[in-house]
């Protein structure tokens, strides 16, 4: 550990955000296990990784930017990735287990 | 207030192993291969939330750098795989 003092007013936050953002991925790999059908599991991860990866993301930029005694706001770059890159693999997965299923109910 | 930071900080660690144990869990008994793509993409993004987790523990700005590389090849891989589920090849001519 580093001797630099976070300020109250971002570390409070952070935490908060830290535990949120724990929480959630830890529930939508809780559902991802637990699901019984495909298209159900396809749900809960989602929704985890999303919303944890923005909490962490916010913490993090608060983190940065208590420190530096300036805003830091670079962890934008990876929200804003996540977020488009997110509903892209979904969508390509779902259209391919659409036709896997498709092709193995009419295969045989 | 950083011990307050190191607790949270410990606690999400102990979630993302554990969310990341789950993935492994479903990545081994996935009926399908669509499935096994899932529980990998859940997995990257479990590993690049350890890096910046680490990120804000440290005070280190080395993180962020690891975890946008992780997070823009964990996609490329993943829309690879779900290409090659989708129609047997990944570039098609």
């Amino acid at each position: 550990m580093s001797e630099v003092e976070v300020p109250m007013w971002a570390a409070l936050p952070a935490a908060v955000l830290l535990v949120v953002g724990g929480v959630l991925t830890l529930i939508g790999a809780i559902g991802l296990v637990r699901l019984n059908n495909f298209f159900a599991r396809m749900h809960p991860p989602a929704m985890g990784n999303t919303l944890g990866a923005g909490c962490v993301l916010i913490a993090s930029m608060l983190v940065s930017s208590g420190m530096l005694h300036r805003p830091v706001i670079h962890e934008i770059l990876i929200s804003v990735f996540i977020v488009l890159s997110a509903p892209i693999t979904a969508m390509l997965l779902i259209r391919a287990a659409v036709a896997r299923h498709k092709k193995r109910d009419s295969g045989d | 207030m950083n011990q307050l930071l190191d607790i949270a900080s410990n606690f999400a660690a102990l979630c993302f192993v554990l969310a990341m144990m789950l993935a492994l869990v479903r990545l081994f008994i996935g009926p399908s291969a669509q499935d096994r793509v899932l529980a990998y993409d859940t997995m990257y993004i479990n590993g690049m939330l350890t890096l910046l987790m680490l990120g804000i523990r440290s005070h280190s700005g080395v993180y962020f750098d690891m975890a946008l590389l992780i997070a823009l090849f964990g996609f490329v891989s993943s829309i690879a795989l779900s290409k090659f589920l989708l129609r047997g090849e990944v570039i098609e001519p």
